[in-house]
């Protein structure tokens, strides 16, 4: 299984009931992965004054969830497609509803509450590996924050590890593309949804506010994981 | 020359309930000056460029900044206050030329306004919903754009911008609410004048 599958099951897994025999009958049900929405680790308000709660629950309860429906749609529509023009027709479907629920997901769990350690980088090898790869924490974020403001239009900011060079890099991506040429460590939503009703058209301040409830020790520990199986 | 941002026809409150007077404000006077700042900085720039490849690194920024200016400038000017309202001429599509082409396409206002909010919807990110004349066909057609890009196929009749900074501060994620809405302040006057100097033959 694909790492982001990996990481869209595992997101998955926590929102299903506890004990439950899956009846041979649903074999091909969980085949075709009916997703669902994973909880937050965390309340709504859990995040403020950086986003606020409206935003929170807004944007877990209400768009994580239209992809998580829409990717279920999609995929049991694939399911029944008889033809490969049938099945092309579905690609952009599955990938961007796709794609939603997996950025959504990495999103939520490298976020925490500064109680929960939100925005605190303690010392290891994530924060040597910023520091050889960016020059200083401070820089790599000033740089993470230029490349995602930049976007031109809905993306996605990233952290990712590159397993060629095997140094970490940003990267964006379009819309609710998946980060596919490197190990996502940290993802940050810039779709105006993630932000606007708080900051409006200053998405600066939205970009400075959000390393204060980053969860460094989730980032850690994906990196810690991408650089072994590397 | 520089490009200046335009000044609205009517006033930030105008289009209420229909689009809130605090979406308006910040789309105008910050959104699209932004994208005037910023083309006006690529158009220098690009003045300055010596080689094919400094000039070529320059295309995003021209296009995302010129198109941001072009297609928000058509918007203004294709909304109006809603005439139900006693706010001005919004949402009043007169017999015509425009409303004879668009019962001839798709049998009535309410089936194109149906698709055309269907499609735009649809979006898969941040653009636009036309209303478009296809010179080469002489037909009306819906198409969309991504991001800021212009609409180059067509003659622009009808544009709706569906970046979530368009509705979100009074929508939130219910975009099916401000499609339905918007069609309340869409000036027909000036689509039907877009669609008259269209098809009079005018070059795209």
């Amino acid at each position: 299984m694909s790492f982001l599958t990996t990481i869209a099951r595992s997101a998955t897994r926590a929102a299903r009931p506890a004990t439950r025999a899956v009846p041979a009958a649903s074999l091909s049900l969980a085949a075709r992965g009916v997703h669902t929405l994973p909880k937050l680790d965390y309340s709504y308000d859990a995040l403020e004054p950086h986003i606020s709660g409206k935003i929170m629950e807004l944007h877990h309860s209400k768009h994580h969830q239209a992809y998580v429906n829409g990717l279920n749609a999609a995929e049991e529509a694939y399911a029944k497609a008889a033809a490969p023009k049938e099945q092309i027709k579905l690609q952009s479907a599955l990938k961007f509803n796709g794609g939603g629920h997996i950025n959504h997901s990495l999103f939520w769990k490298n976020l925490a509450p500064q109680s929960q350690g939100g925005g605190e980088l303690k010392a290891g090898p994530l924060k040597d590996a910023i520091v050889a790869d960016f020059g200083s924490v401070d820089a790599f974020k000033k740089k993470m924050n230029t490349v995602t403001a930049a976007i031109q239009g809905s993306g996605w900011g990233w952290l990712g590890y590159n397993p060629e060079t095997k140094k970490l890099e940003i990267a964006t991506t379009p819309n609710q593309d998946p980060l596919l040429s490197h190990v996502p460590i940290i993802g940050i939503d810039i779709w105006e949804h993630a932000f606007y009703l708080q900051y409006h058209n200053v998405k600066a301040d939205y970009l400075t506010a959000i390393w204060n409830v980053i969860n460094f020790k989730e980032a850690e520990r994906r990196f810690v994981e991408a650089a072994k199986s590397a | 020359m520089a490009h200046v941002l335009p000044d609205l026809p009517y006033a930030y409150d105008a289009l209420e309930p229909y689009i809130s007077k605090q979406i308006m404000e910040l789309h105008h006077k910050k959104h699209h000056q932004t994208y005037v700042n910023a083309l006006n900085a690529a158009e220098q720039a690009y003045a300055k460029a010596s080689t094919p490849k400094e000039r070529i690194a320059l295309q995003a920024a021209l296009k995302f900044n010129g198109g941001g200016h072009i297609n928000h400038s058509l918007f203004w000017k294709n909304l109006a206050g809603s005439a139900s309202e006693g706010k001005g001429n919004g949402g009043v599509l007169r017999d015509g030329a425009l409303k004879d082409a668009i019962l001839k396409t798709w049998g009535s206002v309410d089936k194109f306004t149906a698709e055309f909010n269907a499609t735009t919807a649809a979006i898969q990110g941040s653009g636009w919903g036309w209303l478009g004349y296809n010179p080469s066909l002489k037909t009306l057609e819906i198409v969309t754009t991504a991001n800021q890009d212009p609409l180059l196929t067509h003659v622009p009749i009808i544009g709706v911008d569906v970046w979530e900074h368009a509705f979100y501060l009074q929508y939130l994620n219910v975009k099916a609410d401000y499609l339905k809405a918007i069609w309340n302040v869409i000036n027909w006057d000036e689509a039907e004048k877009r669609f008259a100097e269209a098809t009079s033959g005018a070059k795209l």
